[in-house]
């Protein structure tokens, strides 16, 4: 039972149905063995459930605070003086040879000076785009990574990276393994949400494929909230019914679906029955969830939130509350970081957004001691040229893979550092290269999964988050 | 006398012992899935990756005299350096290596030792062997409607469990079971009055089912997933494509019966056929199902790769069950597949017209063609015209001439495939499409699936492809298509296994039954039709599904079928099934895509541009789930939840979940409350008088039966309930009837019709509802 927190266990098997003793005890046998979905889920029998970590458990959730669009590493946490000598002079084609390019496809390549200045935050003298202020103010719980790349240039193919580890479609996302190895902690919540915020301009489309289950079973899949409309879909009743009758509906079906098992001895009905008991209960506990008017109005002004408006910021405090009732994957999009053009402008309005909210976020979990077994992840798709786009008005900077940042804070993350680095034009990730599976490997790491442990059988092969590849970045480990 | 006796005794033991030894320990059923998993990661097909020069893939490679010792050495496992160094204490030296973290089970090492000592017998790959056309085995005659029923009894005979086929099932399942297999929908109270009561044959009921226009829609819904059948781009901005007109192809074939051989022709080569016809060029809509994309700053070069991808994993796929998208970057780990098969294979797509980066909407080559409804309005009216000029009648030939003229405005556009000069291909080191450094290559079938080198001169085409597919000589095609149209009728493929029929797959649990129905498949000239009456009239098929006490202890997956399976409908199902069962479904077949009710916001993480979902008036709202505008990127949270594949890649397997999120759609989406309040009309209706009489009718047409006595009084309080609520509470009442379009007739009593919708929004959420016995 080291490293096992059986409440949570209890919970995680009451949300997933199944509590009988025998199919209980039966999926609690099973240490991640490879789950055909096909032929175990059907029955509600599967296993593949981590019940015992393999590795000591540093974070119990994570929050993953995603900037699509790619914000510009060179405006944010990599700072590149060199970038500035150079300015207006062609980028040296030994960085730029046979490389892929997005937008600057067929422009010429010139080095593009920062545009906005850093400075030094906190004990650890972090560096930092001054733009980030209040990410400042918790440079000393953040680790920064300077020496991220990806696979892919485009949005669309970079988020799939991002989520699934591989370009490929019809992969499972990190969330749905996470939730696929840890389950739930909440009885009456899903363990994998997914929030996006307003705010910013043309915002980047993202795909339901970003926290699909893939080829694992449905119940992995992320679940939307909504901050307008129905908070969660279909969560309200139909006009006109009342929570009684809504209850009563559900009793008679679960009666029917009672006395139907007794005749045909169905696993399935039994199963379905607790869905229904689950989607009942769902329906009370979401709108509360989503109701933020017990938070006091020093909370409120520590994230900045004026309401339940759809915001980055609203969405930060609906993060720590949903981490709060046991979710494990809550995946927070604001989705306004694509600078081709005027990327002062538009980074100012996003940071505008984003940048208290994120702090606030990192701070009351940390009031709260949460922030130890919570891990906050921030940052992009991939990150931005050291070459100038001026094809589409004031400069800007394209998509670039082969060297962006992200900070991670709390989990057994060590905060203060800042870990590998770019060459001196912020174009290749050279120093304490992580790949995105490293990263993926690093975070499943702190939950005590091993990501080369943490696989399932499909087309004949063991598939993992980290596909064939992955090391955890030890040492930004505390 | 007496020794002699007993030495023959003796040798009869022995006979009989090899005879079980044989039985116990079969290479590709026991041996092949170990070293497989366990082994060829580095000992096996990919050249890259392999260590100290072993292959165990090969039989002569891992059997060969390596310097006077053997890895395998048959019959002797002292001189097996395998079974050495798979029982080795050192860590440093055991096998599979620690860090490899697949380690045998005490089980898989002695099943490995049992069969060096006996021989390590090699056998060829099952799937990849000649279709072979087994003698169909001699059982006593209980429970035997076809040769089916004799393979399978066979196969429990020498099994050794002691399990009998189940008995025949209850009339209202068979026809329940017949009825979503064969259409997707539940059958009417009519028709189950017909066969259960009036004694309506089987097999004429099987015959109308296969005739009804709603098979093709059902077969279609599986296609579509092989095929990854969409309406958007996938990528990105995911915009509107154009291609309806190939699912009314798909309907229309299946319904016809066209040859599954013909259909495969003329999906991946219509285009290079002799004076193809429309609906030929249509069918090659199949090559441009991948995603596409409208992405700024997309380089051209990296999509055409990725799209050459993404067909070669669907055409192998779809039509041979193998995974040669895992040789993209590497020879295949498990399979005998090289890169090199993998970039000649998809040269023989390199003359499809088609660019990396497409703009608005547009996936030229597209042609505007009438969708299937038209084409029947079309018919009329020509031969209204026809008539009308034979007839001399002027003013109705021109309004006739007009009607036909606006008609064909409002055809459709649909990607097709055009035939250009081919793009050079080449091996891509590890998949990167910037490295040009690796060989041409010219179209080629994977060299391990072919046999006799092939006669042709000058570079193969997609036509040649096809006809490779579906040569009588292929044994993959038929027996991947029959395997997945067995897993439709039985919930389990005979492999079960239905997407990989490779090293890593399973070994069909019944060989013989697999070659005996595909080889019957391809004699009768690939004729689906004939295929699925053939296994819905076997004994097996109209089994009952209760799992005995013994079948649960002894085969609690079913792999000697002495059962039928009960599943979960399909996503589309459930929904056809809410619309049919209220009267609301519309039964067009064919068409562009449809838009249900969705909930608002659903669409609010699309840009460039942003989108609207409109929902449909009139009858469209009511159409089948395969109509079902199919955005890749946001399928409709309805079919999600019922596990509906995003269409990304080809699918040939659903997941099947059980979620809150489906207990939510089905209890409060929009198109079920509505489906519930015309169900509640119609109850009123046409459902009797009495409280009593009304129930009855609800369950009839809903679950195809009669309430029992307990189940009865549950139902009749929950209606007293509603009734007493929506009397006192009529602005509820009048709440609740405002969900959907559908209004109430006049004169029907807003409270009580709205206390029957209750009890209908129950029964359509009943499992019963919802599932295939």
């Amino acid at each position: 039972m080291s490293n096992h927190d059986w409440t949570d266990s209890v919970n995680r098997r009451a949300f997933l149905g199944r509590t009988s003793g025998g199919l209980g005890m039966a999926a609690l046998t099973g240490l991640l063995q490879a789950e055909d979905v096909v032929q175990a889920d059907p029955a509600g029998l599967a296993p593949g459930i981590s019940t015992t970590p393999h590795l000591p458990v540093k974070a119990k959730r994570v929050i993953f605070l995603c900037m699509a669009g790619g914000p510009s590493h060179l405006e944010s946490f990599d700072y590149k003086p060199k970038l500035k000598e150079m300015h207006g002079k062609p980028m040296p084609t030994s960085f730029t040879a046979n490389q892929p390019i997005a937008q600057l496809q067929g422009q010429k390549l010139v080095c593009q000076a920062p545009l906005i200045p850093f400075q030094r935050y906190g004990e650890s003298g972090q560096r930092i785009t001054e733009i980030f202020p209040h990410i400042g103010s918790v440079a000393d719980d953040i680790c920064i990574i300077n020496s991220l790349h990806t696979d892919q240039i485009n949005h669309d193919p970079a988020h799939t990276v991002m989520n699934t580890g591989t370009s490929i479609s019809g992969r499972p996302s990190m969330g749905s393994w996470i939730t696929y190895g840890l389950g739930s902690a909440s009885s009456n919540l899903p363990g994998f949400v997914v929030l996006t915020s307003k705010g910013g301009r043309n915002p980047q489309p993202i795909a339901t494929r970003q926290w699909h289950s893939g080829f694992l079973p449905g119940r992995f899949q992320g679940i939307q909230f909504n901050s307008s409309g129905d908070p969660v879909h279909y969560v309200r009743n139909p006009l006109g019914v009342s929570n009684s009758q809504q209850k009563h509906v559900i009793e008679v079906i679960n009666g029917l679906n009672g006395l139907r098992d007794n005749l045909t001895d169905n696993p399935e009905i039994r199963t379905r029955i607790q869905q229904y008991e689950l989607a009942f209960r769902m329906q009370q506990s979401v709108p509360e969830l989503m109701d933020i008017s017990q938070e006091t109005q020093e909370t409120l002004d520590l994230y900045g939130v004026s309401g339940a408006d759809g915001s980055y910021a609203y969405n930060c405090l609906l993060a720590r509350r949903l981490a709060e009732s046991g979710v494990r994957f809550i995946h927070l999009y604001h989705r306004g970081w694509d600078h081709h053009n005027d990327l002062v402008r538009y980074m100012g309005i996003c940071s505008g957004l984003c940048d208290q909210p994120t702090a606030a976020l990192i701070k009351d979990l940390k009031q709260r001691d949460m922030l130890k077994d919570t891990l906050v992840i921030f940052g992009g798709e991939f990150g931005r040229t050291p070459m100038a786009q001026t094809n589409k008005g004031p400069v800007g900077r394209d998509h670039h893979m082969r060297a962006f940042s992200m900070f991670m804070a709390g989990g057994g993350i060590r905060g203060g550092v800042t870990y590998g680095a770019t060459d001196e034009l912020g174009y290749n990730a050279v120093e304490n290269v992580v790949h995105i599976n490293d990263l993926h490997a690093t975070m499943l790491h702190q939950l005590g999964l091993d990501h080369e442990r943490l696989t399932f059988q499909y087309q004949g092969r063991d598939f993992r988050l980290t596909d064939v590849a992955g090391e955890v970045i030890k040492p930004i480990l505390a | 006398m007496r020794r002699i006796l007993f030495a023959s005794t003796s040798i009869l033991l022995l006979a009989s012992l090899q005879t079980y030894a044989e039985a116990s320990i079969s290479f590709n059923r026991d041996v092949l899935p170990i070293l497989a998993n366990h082994c060829f990661a580095c000992h096996g097909p990919d050249a890259d990756q392999r260590e100290a020069d072993l292959r165990l893939d090969l039989e002569v490679a891992a059997k060969a005299d390596r310097d006077g010792s053997f890895a395998i050495k048959p019959g002797d496992i002292t001189q097996s350096m395998l079974i050495e160094r798979i029982n080795e204490a050192d860590p440093d030296l055991k096998m599979p290596p620690l860090h490899f973290q697949k380690p045998l089970t005490e089980k898989q090492k002695r099943t490995l030792e049992t069969w060096v000592r006996e021989g390590a017998t090699w056998e060829s790959h099952w799937a990849f062997n000649d279709l072979t056309n087994p003698v169909v085995p001699e059982v006593p005659a209980d429970h035997i409607q076809n040769d089916i029923d004799k393979f399978l009894i066979h196969q429990l005979r020498i099994s050794g469990v002691q399990l009998e086929m189940n008995g025949l099932a209850d009339k209202v399942t068979l026809i329940r079971r017949l009825s979503f297999d064969l259409r997707g929908l539940p059958p009417t109270i009519e028709e189950v009055t017909s066969f259960v009561s009036e004694g309506q044959a089987y097999e004429e009921l099987v015959d109308s089912f296969l005739s009804s226009s709603s098979y093709g829609e059902r077969m279609a819904q599986y296609w579509l997933d092989l095929v990854r059948y969409a309406d958007s781009g996938g990528y990105h901005s995911d915009v509107t494509v154009h291609i309806s007109p190939y699912r009314d192809y798909v309907i229309k074939s299946f319904n016809d019966n066209l040859p599954f051989n013909q259909f495969t022709i003329e999906q991946l080569a219509g285009d290079l056929l002799p004076e193809p016809t429309e609906w030929q060029i249509i069918a090659t809509g199949y090559n441009r199902l991948n995603k596409t994309t409208e992405e700024g700053g997309a380089q051209p070069g990296e999509y055409i790769v990725k799209y050459a991808a993404d067909r070669i994993r669907t055409t192998s796929g779809a039509w041979l069950g193998i995974t040669l998208g895992c040789a993209e970057c590497h020879d295949h780990k498990y399979d005998p597949f090289t890169a090199g098969d993998f970039y000649s294979f998809g040269a023989f797509f390199a003359d499809i017209q088609e660019v990396g980066q497409y703009t608005g909407g547009r996936r030229e080559p597209e042609i505007r063609v009438p969708t299937l409804p038209q084409r029947a309005e079309l018919a009329r009216l020509e031969s209204e015209i026809q008539q009308a000029t034979l007839d001399n009648e002027t003013e109705q030939l021109a309004e006739l001439t007009k009607a036909k003229a606006a008609l064909e405005k409002q055809f459709v556009r649909t990607m097709i495939t055009r035939s250009v000069a081919p793009k050079e291909i080449r091996v891509l080191p590890r998949g990167d499409w910037l490295n040009q450094s690796g060989p041409v290559v010219e179209p080629a079938f994977p060299t391990s699936l072919t046999t006799t080198p092939t006669e042709k001169q000058g570079r193969l085409s997609r036509l040649d492809l096809a006809n490779w597919i579906v040569a009588d000589s292929n044994p993959l095609t038929s027996r991947v298509f029959v395997n997945r149209v067995w897993k439709l009728l039985f919930g389990r493929g005979i492999s079960p296994r239905l997407d990989d029929f490779g090293a890593q797959g399973e070994a069909p649990t019944h060989p013989e039954l697999l070659d005996f129905l595909s080889y019957r498949f391809v004699e009768s000239g690939w004729d689906v039709k004939a295929l699925i009456k053939y296994i819905v009239s076997s004994h097996a098929y109209q089994q009952s599904s209760l799992v005995s006490e013994t079948a649960a202890a002894t085969d609690p997956e079913n792999t000697l079928f002495a059962r039928q399976l009960r599943w979960r409908l399909d996503a589309e199902f459930i929904r056809d099934t809410a619309l049919k069962t209220s009267g609301l479904l519309d039964p067009t077949i064919g068409g562009p895509s449809v838009f249900p009710y969705q909930p608002t916001g659903y669409w609010q993480y699309l840009n460039f541009p942003t989108r609207k979902w409109n929902a449909d008036d009139g009858d469209d709202q009511y159409r089948r789930g395969l109509y079902t505008h199919w955005q890749r990127t946001f399928v409709h949270p309805s079919m999600l939840a019922f596990d509906a594949p995003t269409r990304e890649e080809c699918v040939a397997q659903r997941s099947v979940s059980n979620t809150p999120s489906a207990a939510l759609a089905l209890l409060n989406d929009p198109t079920y409350v509505e489906a519930a309040r015309a169900l509640g009309q119609r109850v009123i209706k046409e459902g009797g008088s009495t409280d009593v009489e009304r129930i009855n009718w609800l369950f009839m047409t809903v679950l195809s039966r009669y309430p029992t006595a307990e189940e009865l009084p549950t139902v009749a309080d929950l209606f007293e309930s509603c009734r007493t609520q929506f009397t006192m509470d009529v602005k509820s009442a009048i709440e609740l009837q405002k969900v959907g379009q559908f209004q109430l007739e006049a004169g029907i009593n807003i409270s009580e019709a709205s206390a029957w919708s209750m009890v209908g929004r129950a029964l359509l959420n009943v499992n019963e509802a919802i599932f295939r016995n």
